[in-house]
């Protein structure tokens, strides 16, 4: 019987990646457990295993060795559509360098994910509101990507993440392109929305800024745990 | 789909000048291949329309050793077919002549065709009304290679029956203008009884011209040639022309699509990254082939408008006013008309759109199908792959 309070289960993962005539291993044997609601953070160097095991995660990537479980679904025995379907209803993205779709306006962005999931557009209509007006955006709907700025285009990349309400936002380095004031914003929008929405939000970081706000901080070096905490008073509050 | 259309659109929009260059040439290709088809479709019909007009008929019925193609057989070529037989069609009677313009010896055909027949458009009426003794009418190509007017008289030899030479002056009752250079170049019109008299022949013909209300019986002596066999080698030389004309726009129609398949190939290679976002919001790795297979195979619904902007008015104007053909065309041997008057079937047009959408489609799909081994890890990351 699946453990639902577990949203993530990483049991004995070992991800490795031919690398020439050779294999270099990016994770070794890991096991990590994720609550619903948690706000958790996979900290470390580069070439960690960080964003090799948010990408598992996130049923981006599937793992060598053991399992990865999400919502209940073990990744590596997902089909592309499978995993698509997974993405697409239950996992919220948020990149480094935001990758929204130039083409599209912000509203249009947002709206994105909702399309695929063939709601209606009066339902989407609302639920694309909402979710610019959470990260206080609700003015620049009509805007196309290349006329906002870096701090405006990632709230548009954690709307976009939010606006299913997904069960989980994986947020990979979200702060590496954003300057203080913005990344401290940042921060603040999604811990308030994983206060109000109890959305799991794990992240991918070394900035120091990040992790102030982490709740739990798993360590990562040379692509194993090395270190499991849990923070009883974080550094920066909303 | 409609996602797909829509990005499409977007994409394409968003690309400028590189997409107009694209669909500019692409519908370049489309102009091209309509107008071609159209003027060898209008050529056809002409030529068909002409030909039956001026010298088919419903048929021809040949005597049995006359060869049109061996000039040698009018000599014996020729008989008397028995009027109960004769219904519905006209009597025409070939001899060898020489005329002799301003001192110049031409050969000519010598035809003798009934003066109040109506089945080809021949002007006969003309010999009908003339005072001459022995009067003529002769085709534009005729009268200016021999230098001749209306009303001009020039020496004619003949030989009778007897193979006995015979000579009079011959006057041009009339000149005609034809597209139909086979009754025209070389030949000479004269009254059937004329020549009847001349050659001493009474009431034989080398073959008869049908009408529309012939039906053919087997006749002994006589082969019966019915208008689908006379156009025959009109139908082959039209197909001719189409085969080769096709290698022209099917070059151009390939330059076309080099350029779209050339700008997929940059395209996903320059948006990889847009490639992992699709896959990470939850499309499947063949949906977003598709959605790039979409935006090539765009190109040529755009070509289609924009072929039909400037195309349409083009067609309109040369179905109106016709193309001029060069004077040599005159010569060929068939019915070119002065100017060809171009047809654009539906079939054709929608032959041509469904030719374009569809290669359009599979040069874009060539290379999206690489979406579907991309890593979108490695996608995400802007790497080579």
């Amino acid at each position: 019987m699946e453990d639902k309070k577990n949203i993530i289960n990483i049991e004995h993962v070992t991800k490795r990646f031919k690398v020439g005539e050779g294999e270099f291993e990016a994770l070794t044997d890991i096991n990590l457990k994720f609550k619903t609601g948690e706000f958790a953070g996979l900290v470390g160097p580069s070439g960690s295993g960080k964003t090799t095991l948010l990408n598992i995660m996130g049923s981006l990537d599937s793992p060598t060795e053991g399992k990865a479980i999400v919502m209940g679904k073990n990744i590596s025995d997902l089909s592309h559509k499978q995993a698509a379907e997974l993405r697409n209803r239950h996992i919220g993205f948020i990149f480094q360098v935001y990758n929204l779709l130039p083409v599209y306006t912000v509203f249009e962005n947002v709206e994105f994910a909702l399309i695929l999931q063939n709601i209606g557009k009066a339902v989407r209509k609302k639920m694309v509101m909402d979710a610019l007006e959470w990260v206080g955006l609700e003015n620049m709907a009509d805007k196309k990507p290349a006329k906002i700025s870096g701090g405006e285009g990632q709230r548009v990349a954690i709307a976009r993440a939010m606006v299913k309400r997904p069960e989980i936002v994986l947020a990979d380095e979200p702060t590496a392109n954003l300057d203080a004031k913005n990344a401290h914003a940042i921060m603040q929008t999604m811990k308030q929305l994983n206060n109000e929405l109890n959305t799991t939000f794990v992240f991918s970081t070394h900035d120091e800024k990040v992790m102030g706000y982490l709740e739990r901080i798993v360590h990562l070096e040379d692509g194993k745990v090395a270190e499991d905490e849990y923070v009883t008073e974080t550094k920066y509050h909303i | 789909m409609k996602l797909a259309l829509q990005l499409a659109y977007k994409s394409l929009m968003g690309s400028g000048l590189r997409t107009w260059l694209n669909v500019g040439v692409l519908s370049f290709a489309y102009v091209v291949i309509i107008l071609y088809n159209g003027m060898i479709d209008g050529w056809n019909q002409q030529a068909k329309r002409d030909s039956i007009a001026w010298e088919y008929g419903k048929g021809h019925l040949l005597h049995a050793d006359y060869d049109p193609y061996d000039p040698f057989t009018l000599e014996d070529g020729h008989g008397v077919l028995p009027k109960d037989k004769s219904q519905n069609l006209t009597p025409v009677l070939i001899r060898q002549a020489s005329i002799y313009p301003q001192g110049r010896m031409l050969s000519v055909s010598l035809k003798g065709i009934a003066t109040e027949q109506s089945i080809i458009k021949l002007p006969t009426n003309l010999l009908k009304t003339s005072m001459a003794s022995i009067p003529g009418i002769v085709g534009e190509r005729m009268a200016t290679s021999a230098n001749l007017k209306e009303g001009d008289q020039v020496l004619l030899r003949w030989r009778d029956k007897n193979g006995t030479f015979d000579a009079a002056d011959i006057t041009i009752a009339g000149i005609f203008d034809t597209d139909v250079p086979t009754v025209d170049g070389g030949q000479i019109w004269i009254p059937i009884e004329k020549l009847w008299e001349m050659t001493g022949y009474m009431e034989h013909a080398t073959m008869f011209i049908a009408g529309n209300a012939y039906q053919h019986e087997l006749q002994d002596g006589w082969n019966f040639r019915s208008q689908e066999d006379l156009l025959k080698e009109l139908n082959d030389i039209i197909a001719m022309k189409k085969i080769s004309g096709s290698i022209m726009y099917f070059l151009l129609l390939a330059i076309a699509l080099l350029a779209i398949f050339d700008t997929q190939v940059l395209s996903i290679f320059r948006r990889q990254k847009e490639i992992g976002t699709y896959i990470s919001l939850g499309m499947t790795r063949w949906q977003v082939v598709w959605l790039f297979t979409i935006e090539g195979s765009m190109y040529s619904i755009l070509a289609t408008i924009l072929g039909s902007i400037y195309g349409i008015p083009l067609f309109v104007y040369l179905a109106e006013k016709g193309i001029g053909m060069p004077t040599a065309s005159q010569d060929m041997g068939i019915a070119v008309a002065e100017r060809i008057f171009p047809v654009y079937g539906l079939g054709l047009i929608l032959s041509t759109i469904a030719l374009v959408v569809v290669s359009a489609t599979v040069v874009s799909f060539m290379p999206a199908r690489k979406i579907a081994k991309m890593n979108p890890v490695e996608a995400l990351k802007g790497k080579l792959q």
